[in-house]
């Protein structure tokens, strides 16, 4: 009888156990499923020391530059904290970057800036990145004094600005000619975030000439001749801008146009710096 | 009283004097290296001419070493370093400006000279380094492109050798640092003679990458450390930058680096990112230092120095002494290591003695205890 109850007890338990492990593998199989179609796009932890975490910041600086630059208020990244990277089929490949910047006319820091860097899929008509970004410490510094002397004693001057080689070839800047330096890069930041993409790396590397023009209106008006620095072709690349700016307005681009190393070259395809071996 | 006064004076005056002011086309007469400004950009006729009196000056120190010819003929000149030594003597190199563009570069190497031949005489562990190494320093690698740079504004750019192009293309110059026979030509270059990158039309095409080549294979067995000096982008680079391998010695090597980096920091507050290439700029093949960790040599480093793209190659001079105090301390904390780490025979020296010192003490503890 015993003997009996041993066994129906047995055979009581092998049945529970088999139950629970069936009932696990299914539950195992639909929930480890479920859990599988969510990380088919898995967003990657970067290194915000490697080059892709950097290089979307650095698009993020420049997306910065062309909405609070002036010529008295610029923006660096200083470092990258954190960053992350998300494959979005059929779109593109989208960057969550954590970063400390700061204002370089001042050298004060912007504090912590969040940005999403979303770097459009090959192929597409959409070329420039689309990046949204913001900084604690923006807006930065207050620059209206500086900004309205400028820009009241440009109004007044009878003649109008023209500089050539800023930095020059030392590296020196006039500090009459800083202001128009800034402008510069702050206007290059619009080309330099139309031409970024996940393969480069863009400073204005100098201002060969800037020329100031007649303005119909308020703003003032410049026509740039800037030199990018394309850090992984090192090429350095002419463009040619038109800019405004007035302290209320902000800086406004015009017209970017890009210019042949010589006389003989070819225009490359848009977004030049897909191809860095575009015929020369 | 009056007459040390007046002498004081006079010294005063005379110094005064010997200032002699620095223009980019000016030729300056050079009286002494105590004249000379390292915190200014020069010209390669008054590197040149600094050199032969750092010579002049230091003469049981410093030799000249031509070691080849650029493209256009012009002398490669290192400078070599070491206190005369009965025993054999290890290798420390470092080249700067193998691409003309990075102006810092050699105004850091002739800083760096500077250092360690003002100070060694009051430094018993520069002196004891310079005793057991000889320091090979190339203040300018790639004199063609550095003289162009100089040319004007639309020439200061200027990154490559100075070589004629290969049939069917029509532009000056190869990419130096992707020149040398290391996995050359595969990643990160051009075929196109009018880019940056151009990688040549060959191997060693240039004969600057072969004179580093050849002098360099020739110290290899006593080579303790190769140092490349770059800008910009306040890097430590270690190998390789072809993204395929991985150097045996890799954690070290990014320990070591990591360590610069830190001292660099100690000084300006300044960060420079270490790591190798592929990871934390671009991969790329047929680079000096690549080829310097592949034929052995065990610690092999690029530098990129000031700053990080606000004025890029155009670094302002009043950013020369604080960059060069900063990279020294980097570079220092790398000697330092090296040398510590593989000169078990003139390290030996020092430990021999301090072993006979302690089984002396020890035996007389011994012999002491056994009279008590």
């Amino acid at each position: 009888m015993l003997h009996k109850g041993i066994k129906d007890t047995q055979n009581f338990m092998k049945c529970v156990l088999s139950q629970s492990s069936v009932t696990l593998l299914l539950y195992r199989h639909i929930w480890g499923r479920e859990r599988e179609v969510k990380t088919t796009m898995p967003v990657q932890e970067l290194n915000p020391t490697h080059y892709s975490a950097q290089r979307a910041a650095a698009v993020a600086q420049h997306f910065l530059n062309t909405r609070h630059g002036s010529p008295y208020q610029w923006f660096h990244v200083e470092q990258v904290q954190s960053a992350t990277m998300e494959e979005i089929t059929g779109v593109g490949r989208k960057y969550h970057v954590v970063f400390s910047a700061k204002e370089g006319v001042s050298d004060q820091s912007v504090g912590l800036c969040t940005a999403d860097v979303l770097f459009p899929q090959e192929g597409g008509d959409q070329t420039a990145p689309q990046v949204q970004c913001s900084c604690k410490g923006l807006p930065a510094v207050n620059t209206t004094a500086q900004e309205e002397a400028l820009y009241q004693e440009l109004q007044r001057s009878s003649t109008l600005v023209t500089g050539n080689n800023i930095p020059g070839i030392f590296g020196y800047i006039a500090p009459k000619m800083k202001p128009l330096w800034v402008l510069a890069a702050v206007a290059s930041s619009f080309v330099m975030l139309k031409e970024s993409n996940e393969n480069t790396l863009y400073n204005m590397a100098q201002v060969a000439n800037v020329t100031q023009l007649k303005s119909e209106d308020k703003q003032l008006k410049f026509q740039y001749h800037v030199l990018l620095h394309e850090m992984i072709s090192q090429e350095i690349i002419h463009w040619q801008l038109l800019a405004t700016w007035g302290p209320a307005e902000g800086v406004n681009v015009l017209h970017t146009e890009w210019q042949p190393k010589c006389d003989h070259c070819v225009l490359p395809p848009a977004n030049t710096s897909k191809d860095p071996s575009h015929t020369d | 009283m009056l007459l040390s006064t007046g002498l004081l004076l006079l010294a005063l005056f005379l110094q005064g004097s010997n200032e002699v002011p620095q223009t980019a086309a000016g030729s300056e007469t050079l009286a002494t290296t105590g004249d000379y400004n390292y915190t200014k950009y020069h010209p390669m006729h008054e590197i040149t001419s600094w050199m032969e009196m750092v010579v002049k000056e230091n003469p049981d120190v410093v030799s000249v070493e031509v070691y080849g010819k650029t493209y256009e003929k012009r002398n490669i000149t290192a400078l070599k370093i070491g206190l005369k030594s009965s025993g054999e003597k290890k290798v420390i190199w470092m080249d700067c400006g193998i691409h003309a563009r990075e102006w810092i570069a050699p105004a850091f190497c002739q800083w760096f000279v500077k250092e360690i031949l003002t100070n060694y005489k009051n430094d018993e562990r520069l002196r004891t380094i310079l005793s057991n190494v000889d320091f090979y320093v190339t203040p300018v690698l790639n004199v063609d492109g550095y003289m162009y740079s100089w040319i004007n504004s639309s020439t200061r750019l200027w990154r490559k050798s100075r070589s004629v192009p290969p049939s069917g293309c029509d532009c000056y110059g190869t990419d130096l640092n992707r020149n040398f026979n290391a996995n050359w030509g595969m990643i990160g270059v051009s075929r196109n003679c009018c880019e940056q990158i151009y990688c040549g039309s060959k191997a060693l095409s240039e004969s600057e990458a072969s004179a580093v080549t050849s002098l360099v294979e020739s110290l290899k067995a006593r080579m303790l450390c190769f140092f490349t000096i770059h800008s910009h982008g306040q890097l430590i680079l270690v190998p390789y930058g072809y993204p395929e391998i991985v150097a045996p010695n890799y954690g070290e090597l990014m320990q070591v680096a990591q360590e610069a980096s830190k001292a660099i920091k100690s000084v300006h507050g300044m960060e420079y990112t270490v790591g190798a290439p592929p990871a934390v700029l671009y991969p790329n093949s047929g680079s000096s230092r690549d080829w310097a960790r592949l034929i052995g040599i065990p610690f092999s480093f690029t530098f990129e120095l000031r700053d990080k793209g606000q004025f890029g190659f155009l670094l302002p001079e009043d950013q020369i002494q604080p960059t060069c105090e900063e990279v020294y301390a980097g570079v220092r904390s790398i000697i330092d290591y090296v040398y510590d780490r593989k000169s078990p025979a003139q390290g030996g020296s020092v430990a021999v003695a301090t072993a006979a010192v302690w089984t002396t003490l020890l035996a007389s503890c011994v012999s002491a205890a056994a009279l008590l």
